[in-house]
């Protein structure tokens, strides 16, 4: 009976805002990381990148006022697209481009429709960047945080407990990126010496799936967000 | 890190600055979108042509946009691509009815860039081609890779480019000449010391006294080998062997050739690489018909060499030859 109550429950912009103020925060936390994990396999400016393009975010969040969910998804794509640059603003930008549309006219979402949205979110990256699981890429992270989404959905899971799943398969996505060689992105130029050095898109990746988590259980309820963090 | 910058964010906007003063005869800068357009953009029935990447390889792309060369250059924060809006802007900028050409170098970030905004463009009725550059012999290309990078055979079909479109040719001809440009030639590259991205503030990598890294990119990344340091003339070997026997130059092979500093190597040095690289044309009965020797597209600091080679016929050494005025190259 529980189960579906908070099953019926809905993701509103406000939660939405939250999950991207808190995105932005572990952007600006993990800076120096995400750059770090980069130099090892990449050009040294994901965390530099990611950070330049979230604080111009949280700038216009701040003083967002539409209600209508897919304008504030496509402000959230624009806003990377033109901020962030190298691969990670448009894969980014279309991530929430995609979303946008995905919601377009709304201004909530049922668990399920967010589940979608994130869907074709995550859809529209693999598509953009042709990307596969086992790539050494953000896919790694976000396709298995979809699938344990959209499964622990069906199993009747609140939005809060489905989104700690999708929280932990992209961590162990991130994870899975270690022992991978890289195949796109300019750590393929690499070959096998990509191997061994976790990939700085999984890991924004996970940082996004995880903040999402946050924002989703905070706002179901208040407690639940110790929990997490203690957790994690 | 030692440099002569003021604060490591404003890097590429205070150059693009002096770089409109010192040539403000021939381009202007426009910031936010940031781009560098010529002086006399856009030039009606002139196909322009638009290139862009990562800055910290000056003089590439702003330090080739001129009569007879680029018609704008849009500068991504360091190594970095630019963003789909600068593009846009930029095509906008210099799009005289003819369509524009996007120059793209081969990184996942550009290609990104660069289809967003070709798709921006064609539903803002701007008519638009690409050239890829995949030139890196370094890099193997295979499906399980994201295929060679783009590097120094970009400064060759900017020039190409820019001459055909100039001398008024439609931009399906000036693609396919790039395209052509882009199928001759090849590149490999190799660093003595790693380069330090302002923001970052440390190296990307680094090397022993006595070691080299052979097959590098331009953007700090390591490359394929680490090796003890040869003397010039044995990587001299190591880099044109790799590409004489890529494309392949054959006996009788006409070429254009480009010994290219990294940023951070003395120009004697560069004469000696070409000098050694001369001697194995001639052995191998390969015609040098023109050359490039000096700094064209660099990282950063970094100190080593890369050497182009491409394959010419008269039709491409005319356009090679086709007056040209930019900050970095003229004549």
């Amino acid at each position: 009976m529980k189960n579906i109550m908070i099953s019926n429950a809905r993701v509103e912009s406000a939660v939405l805002v939250d999950w991207m103020l808190r995105f932005a925060d572990k952007i600006l936390e993990n800076k120096e990381m995400l750059t770090a994990l980069d130099a090892a396999i990449g050009d040294a400016d994901h965390g530099i990148n990611m950070a330049r393009g979230m604080e111009e975010v949280r700038r216009r969040l701040a003083v967002y006022v539409d209600e209508d969910l897919g304008a504030l998804f496509k402000t959230i794509g624009m806003t990377l697209l033109s901020k962030v640059g190298g691969a990670s603003g448009p894969l980014y930008g279309t991530l929430f481009l995609r979303m946008g549309v995905a919601s377009s006219g709304k201004s909530e979402l049922t668990n399920e429709e967010f589940a979608a949205a994130l869907a074709a979110g995550v859809d529209g990256v693999r598509q953009r960047g042709s990307a596969r699981i086992g790539d050494k890429t953000m896919v790694d992270a976000l396709l298995p945080a979809m699938v344990a989404l959209q499964r622990a959905l069906e199993d009747h899971a609140s939005l809060c407990e489905a989104m700690q799943a999708a929280m932990r398969a992209a961590e162990e996505g991130m994870k899975a990126t270690i022992p991978m060689q890289a195949s796109k992105g300019r750590a393929s130029y690499l070959g096998p010496r990509s191997i061994g050095h976790q990939d700085p898109g999984a890991t924004s990746a996970y940082l996004l799936v995880s903040s999402a988590a946050e924002a989703v259980c905070q706002a179901a309820q208040p407690d639940a967000i110790a929990e997490i963090n203690s957790g994690g | 890190m030692k440099k002569l910058i003021n604060d490591p964010s404003n890097v590429v906007e205070e150059s693009m600055k002096g770089l409109a003063r010192a040539h403000a005869d021939l381009l202007c800068v426009h910031f936010d979108p940031n781009y560098v357009v010529r002086i006399d953009a856009p030039r009606t029935g002139k196909v322009g042509v638009i290139s862009g990447g990562g800055s910290g390889h000056e003089p590439m792309h702003s330090g080739f946009v001129g009569y007879g060369m680029l018609d704008a250059a849009c500068p991504g924060p360091i190594f970095t691509s630019p963003t789909p809006d600068q593009i846009v802007a930029a095509a906008h900028a210099v799009n005289g009815g003819a369509g524009v050409l996007f120059i793209v170098k081969n990184y996942t970030g550009d290609i990104l860039n660069f289809d967003i905004a070709a798709e921006l463009c064609r539903s803002e009725g701007i008519e638009v081609e690409s050239v890829l550059i995949h030139d890196d012999v370094a890099v193997e290309d295979s499906l399980y890779t994201a295929g060679r990078r783009g590097v120094g055979l970009t400064i060759f079909a900017e020039k190409i480019c820019g001459a055909a479109a100039e001398a008024g040719l439609s931009l399906a001809e000036v693609a396919a000449i790039g395209r052509s440009v882009s199928e001759r030639g090849r590149s490999m590259g190799m660093a003595l010391t790693p380069c330090i991205v302002p923001a970052v503030g440390q190296p990307t990598f680094t090397l022993r006294e006595d070691e080299m890294e052979i097959g590098v990119g331009i953007h700090g990344e390591p490359g394929r080998q680490r090796s003890r340091l040869l003397r010039a003339d044995e990587i001299t070997d190591i880099l044109a062997t790799t590409i004489f026997d890529d494309l392949p130059f054959r006996r009788g092979s006409e070429a254009i050739v480009m010994v290219n500093g990294m940023g951070g190597t003395p120009l004697m040095e560069l004469y000696i690489v070409f000098r050694h690289l001369a001697e194995l044309c001639d052995a191998r009965g390969i015609a040098i018909r023109r050359n490039l020797v000096g700094n064209y597209i660099t990282s950063l600091e970094m100190a080593g060499c890369s050497i182009t080679m491409m394959e010419v016929d008269d039709a491409l050494l005319r356009w090679w030859d086709a007056p040209v005025r930019t900050p970095a190259l003229r004549w």
